[in-house]
């Protein structure tokens, strides 16, 4: 006991000196200031990975923008163009520069600027994300809570064995076999969208049902066992039995003991399972054909058009940096100890 | 808590070494996990079919007593087929969870004992790396470098390293923090026999356990991958690369696309299972 | 009807890890009058908590009450469904808890947890309860009543946080309060006042209580009645005079002899050796964070500290927690390099940090921890753990490596066939023999002990102890002994060093540790200790001078 309580002490001093010594007066704005400084690093490391994994492709980019064809002299042109004859390093600060400006640059492949191919595609692709968030974030926390309310029982076990088939196959499987169910046996959706053909409610329904749907149960799955688990945590501390020697109900422990402190973990559960949304988007919108964001990117792949995957992947980057920063600030903001 | 450890003390029972629970879910489990390796093994000697063959007239056949599985898009045999793609996707996947588990537990080991910048600057230039959704790193990869099995293989081990190195180093600082830890430091040892001697016995456990769950995460990034064009490439084919050949038969629910994604699944859901009805002991470990 | 509680042929079954099920209550009956207080008193393992859940219809996770039959107030509990036993917690019966800061939630204000029983049985208006809450407060002589409860727990102290979690559970006016070892977890200088504001409300309310723990001397302050317990039996059950003075059951006398170590047999006429001090502490500053130029940690925890120790003498540090002496050990190993300051070992001075100290020096040096749990590998054999010294510092190996593990064995009275057991497969005592050997198979001159008996039971503690001094009559050994138990050191050392708040506050010799102690904070340490007598509390007289001054609460 001794030597643990002394050394409990010690990071208590430690900790509320660290603090004096930024001479800011509130923890939180300081842990908040900390998280958005960690982010903004972050993407900044994350930018300078994807430029350089972008940077490896083996041979001339401009000889292969031109084709085997084309003359050394328009070579070298393209190069000075693209500013290829610099230094990796400074090619890099242009680019950064250039994000920051709102400039995403021009696609190799049909000279069009990034921003204007990008623009429409992403509004497309946060439509299905938003709508899967509406849809599924209220059922994965009942579902999770409830789960963990009722362990041990049948209701449990059946929610803990759907998610774990879910989680355990990929997302093209759900799917297809979303596809199997609703379009091929029961006939009320159908196998693909095409979000150019909407022209009625009824018309965009069918459009998002599949994508929804599928994207639904993947995230959901995630979402559900995450929140289970959180929840479960809290409940097996020492506050929530002292509830019941009150003689507090199952209820009251969960929602007045357990939940208050299963904040900061549930809010990390769902912004990591939205996360999931921005790779699950990939498979979905090419199995539906949907014109999203993520479908713009496969297809830049397939072309190499690296200032389009750039850009994309960035855009995903922020995406998940934005969502796992909120979280964090929730847990921060949620943690009596801070007050 | 404090109840189970009083009573082991007062019930001085020894743990009996065989006599783990072995429930039926990880039995079964585990069997099917072990027959997928032996096909992906031996998959030459018992696929009825060659895999390049095209052995019917009609594509997208149905399940017939000469093609158990039915037969592809263009009349190939599916069972041949996925037997096959059994050695992909298991074997990408097993060697890249490898190399992942190799780098990551070293990493994180080290960077526990260690600690100081060396352990900062680490995990915060790989959390950072996690802060790429895993999808679209791989994208990236394969856009720069192009695909081959062997930059499948590093992709993902590298995709999934981050992970790898986060749950050890976890679990290596709490061991550090250990007593014994100490003592061994005190007593003069190097960092290699802190790492190998002292934390690696304590951690293997639930680092095992880890091993299982990044290879499922491993075996479904794989076929995502395969399944958009951008793993394994024809003439070869596993099971992700199947479904995506076959997608054409899906309007009509064709046995081509639905048994692929069943072999994926009976692997994925067994691995998944199997962690989740280890014998107890180990899985006690993986949960302190 | 005469008795509040009637307890029936009480059995407990408990599932194992491995899913065996053991009975861990066999065959438990007693009684509690009104107004009576009643005290378990056992090791750990021997039920008395489980015991005592039960009076609430409790049992913790993986138990459940295997037969028998627990009366509250004439009417059954243990058989009741849920809904109604929990009816019946925080109204008739209330608890305790031994960590009062792991029992309080986190996220909600003191007053709102204090009151919630009135709130969930519908006892009161919020606002009477809340103006009994206050009252509480003061009966309980908390500081600041009317304002304590807007708090959240994180910003009471621990000595606090026990009495308003006493506060909790006098609320709802219940017959019976179950206290779980309320007191383990302070330093005896707060103990003394948490136990006084207990034992006040309780008398003054007429409530009876069960008493909870395994410290004699605390339970005789306050307890009516003693129930002696050892592996889920009853041994002896007697009023409190009669357990401590007249103790019938073998088991009891053990107890109270542990509680009392024999101190040690000083060698006061060894004629004064001229010879360097084996090892010699000058002006040690240390602690965390980065160190100024000024050579100060940005946290002191040790601030210049020095003292010397002779060979074959032994030298205790004594001090509540937070004092600094577990810091103080692992300076002296080089296991934190002080900021300032020397350790000299037989006059050499020895590397701050142990990275550069030699593979001799190091040897000479050993360190011996606290919790044998964690001090020892449990991936690795006996015979591996010991093993490891023996090849490291001696360069041992095969048959010769083997015959000395047998020895050392041997020399902390184990079984030799205990080489291929697992550290997880012994018992606490026998875990800190091990780790005891394993400083022994170095061959040390000097051993850090750093609260090596807290862990234990008494009397394991007590036999451990007797090891110790054992071994340094045969290996003319030398130990510096870090403990908060006076007791302890007592029986151990010739020379005693008090601590506070990272300084030394004297050197003095265990003998004259009782009142005439040189400084005033010693003077309270030590007049502090429990004593086995029930009427110690009543008659003990502190300086609140004093006790203001050196309290951190």
């Amino acid at each position: 006991m001794g030597a643990e309580g002394s050394n409990l002490r010690v990071q208590g001093i430690h900790y509320h000196t660290s603090l004096k010594g930024r001479s800011m007066n509130s923890p939180i704005l300081n842990l908040v200031a900390e998280r958005i400084i960690v982010a903004v690093v972050t993407l900044l490391f994350v930018a300078f990975t994807i430029f350089f994994a972008t940077e490896m492709l083996p041979g001339d980019v401009a000889e292969i923008l031109l084709g085997q064809a084309a003359t050394p002299e328009a070579v070298a042109g393209l190069r000075t163009a693209m500013n290829l004859d610099e230094p990796a390093v400074l090619r890099f600060m242009y680019w950064i520069g250039n994000l920051f400006t709102g400039d995403l640059g021009v696609s190799y492949v049909n000279k069009m600027p990034i921003s204007d191919l990008i623009g429409g595609r992403l509004v497309n692709s946060l439509k299905l994300a938003g709508v899967t968030a509406a849809i599924s974030v209220p059922i994965a926390l009942t579902l999770g809570i409830t789960a963990a309310i009722l362990r041990g029982t049948i209701y449990d076990r059946i929610v803990s064995i759907i998610t774990i088939a879910v989680i355990s196959v990929p997302e093209f499987m759900v799917a297809t076999l979303a596809v199997i169910v609703f379009a091929v046996y029961l006939g009320w959706l159908p196998a693909l969208s095409m979000a150019h053909e909407v022209t009625s409610m009824g018309g965009l329904l069918k459009v998002f049902a599949m994508p929804v749907i599928t994207l639904s149960f993947v995230i959901s799955a995630q979402m559900i066992r995450m929140t289970r688990a959180a929840v479960l945590e809290t409940l097996n501390t020492a506050y929530v039995e002292m509830a019941l020697l009150k003689g507090a109900s199952r209820r009251r422990m969960v929602l007045h003991h357990a939940l208050p402190n299963a904040l900061g973990p549930i809010v990390n559960a769902v912004a990591l399972s939205l996360s999931y949304l921005l790779g699950g988007v990939i498979i979905v919108e090419t199995i539906f054909n949907y014109p999203g964001i993520a479908k713009l990117m496969l297809d830049a792949v397939s072309t190499r058009d690296l200032p389009l995957i750039q850009s994309c992947a960035m855009i995903f980057c922020l995406g998940y940096l934005i969502l796992i920063t909120i979280a964090d600030l929730v847990a921060i903001v949620s943690n009596p100890r801070l007050q | 808590m404090t109840m189970f450890l009083s009573l082991s003390n007062t019930q001085k029972a020894r743990p009996r070494r065989f006599g783990y629970r072995i429930s039926v879910v990880g039995a079964v489990s585990f069997l099917i996990i072990a027959a997928w390796t032996l096909v992906a093994i031996f998959a030459p000697y018992i696929a009825p079919h060659p895999v390049g063959d095209i052995v019917d007239f009609d594509f997208f056949g149905p399940v017939s007593a000469q093609f158990p599985l039915g037969t592809d898009y263009l009349g190939r045999d599916m069972l041949s087929r996925i037997l096959l793609g059994a050695r992909y996707t298991v074997g990408i996947s097993l060697a890249a969870v490898c190399v992942a588990c190799f780098c990551g537990v070293t990493l994180g080991m080290t960077a526990a004992v260690i600690g100081g910048w060396f352990d900062r600057g680490l995990s915060r230039m790989l959390d950072a790396l996690t802060s790429i959704p895993s999808k679209i790193l791989a994208l990236v990869i394969v856009a720069a470098v192009g695909t081959s099995i062997p930059i499948l293989i590093v992709t993902l081990a590298i995709i999934y390293t981050p992970g790898c190195y986060r749950f050890a180093r976890a679990l290596a600082v709490n061991i550090n923090t250990m007593d014994y830890v100490t003592v061994a430091r005190a007593r003069g040892e190097g960092i290699g026999y802190l790492i190998r001697s002292e934390i690696l016995p304590g951690i293997i456990g639930p680092v095992l356990a880890d091993f299982g769950l990044r290879f499922v995460f491993i075996v479904l990034l794989l076929s995502s991958m395969s399944f958009l064009g951008l793993g394994v490439q024809p003439p070869f084919a596993d099971w992700g690369a199947l479904v995506k050949e076959n997608i054409g038969g899906l309007s009509f629910a064709a046995p081509a696309v639905i048994f692929p994604s069943i072999a994926i699944a009976t692997l994925t859901i067994s691995v998944n299972l199997l962690i989740d009805n280890l014998p107890q002991k180990i899985r006690d470990r993986s949960e302190q | 009807m005469s008795n509040l509680v009637e307890v029936r042929n009480l059995r407990v079954d408990a599932k194992t890890d491995s899913g065996r099920t053991v009975e861990i209550i066999r065959d438990v009956s007693f009684d509690i009058a009104e107004g009576e207080i009643v005290a378990l008193i056992g090791e750990s393992g021997s039920g008395k908590t489980t015991i005592a859940l039960t009076l609430m219809g409790y049992t913790r996770p993986g138990c459940r009450i295997a037969g028998g039959k627990v009366t509250l107030s004439g009417r059954e509990i243990s058989n009741l469904p849920e809904h109604k036993r929990a009816r019946r917690r925080g109204t008739e019966v209330s608890y305790v808890p031994q960590s009062a800061a792991a029992s309080f939630n986190p996220a909600h204000k003191i007053m709102d947890q204090v009151v919630e029983v009135t709130k969930i049985h519908r006892l009161m208006p919020i606002d009477e309860a809340r103006r009994k809450a206050v009252e509480l407060f003061k009966a309980l002589a908390l500081p600041e009543p009317d304002t304590i409860g807007d708090r959240y727990p994180h910003q009471v102290s621990g000595g606090q946080l026990q009495r308003l979690s006493a506060a909790m559970a006098l609320i709802g006016d219940p017959k019976l309060v179950i206290f779980d070892e309320p007191t383990t977890a302070l330093d005896v200088t707060t103990q003394i006042e948490v136990l006084r504001a207990f034992k006040s409300v309780m008398k003054k309310g007429a409530i009876a209580g069960v008493y909870v723990s395994h410290d004699l001397a605390v339970v005789a302050q306050i307890a009516d009645r003693i129930i002696v317990l050892k592996n889920g039996e009853i041994q002896e059950v007697g009023r409190t005079q009669d357990i401590l003075h007249r103790p019938q059951h073998p088991y009891t006398r053990e107890l109270l002899e542990a509680f009392e170590p024999a101190p040690h047999g000083r060698v006061v006429d060894r004629p004064v050796e001229p010879e360097k001090p084996l090892l010699v502490v000058k002006d040690i500053v240390a602690g965390y964070g980065r160190v100024d130029e000024t050579g100060n940690p940005s946290v002191k925890v040790i601030n210049k500290v020095s003292f010397e120790l002779h060979r074959g003498k032994n030298l205790g540090i004594i001090g509540e927690s937070g004092c600094g002496k577990s810091t103080l050990a692992r300076v002296i190993a080089g296991i934190l390099p002080a900021a300032q300051g020397d350790v000299l070992l037989e006059g050499k001075p020895l590397d701050r940090d142990l990275r550069r100290r030699s593979r001799n020096e190091l040897r000479d040096l050993q360190i011996v921890f606290q919790s044998a749990d964690t001090a020892l590998n449990p991936a690795k054999s006996i015979a591996d753990i010991l093993a490891r010294p023996l090849a490291f510092y001696h360069g041992m190996s095969g048959q010769r490596r083997d015959a000395r593990i047998d020895q050392l064995l041997d020399m902390v009275h184990l079984p030799r066939s205990l080489r291929h057991r697992r550290p997880t497969e012994l018992s606490g005592g026998q875990k800190q023999r091990i780790n005891l050997a394993r400083a022994l198979a170095a061959d040390a001159k000097l051993i850090l002990c750093d609260e090596i008996t807290s862990a234990l039971d008494t009397v394991v503690a007590a036999a451990i102890l007797e090891l110790l001094k054992e071994l340094q009559r045969e290996h003319s050994l030398s130990y510096l002994f870090i403990s908060h138990d006076l007791s302890t050191v007592r029986a151990i050392c010739d020379e005693v060093v008090v601590m506070y708040a990272g300084e030394k506050i004297e050197q003095l010799s265990p003998d004259i540790m009782g009142s005439e102690a040189g400084h005033p904070y010693s003077r309270l340490l030590f007049s502090s200790v429990p004593k086995l007598d029930t009427g110690w509390l009543d008659g003990l007289e502190q300086d609140p001078h004093v006790l203001q001054a050196y309290s951190r609460r």
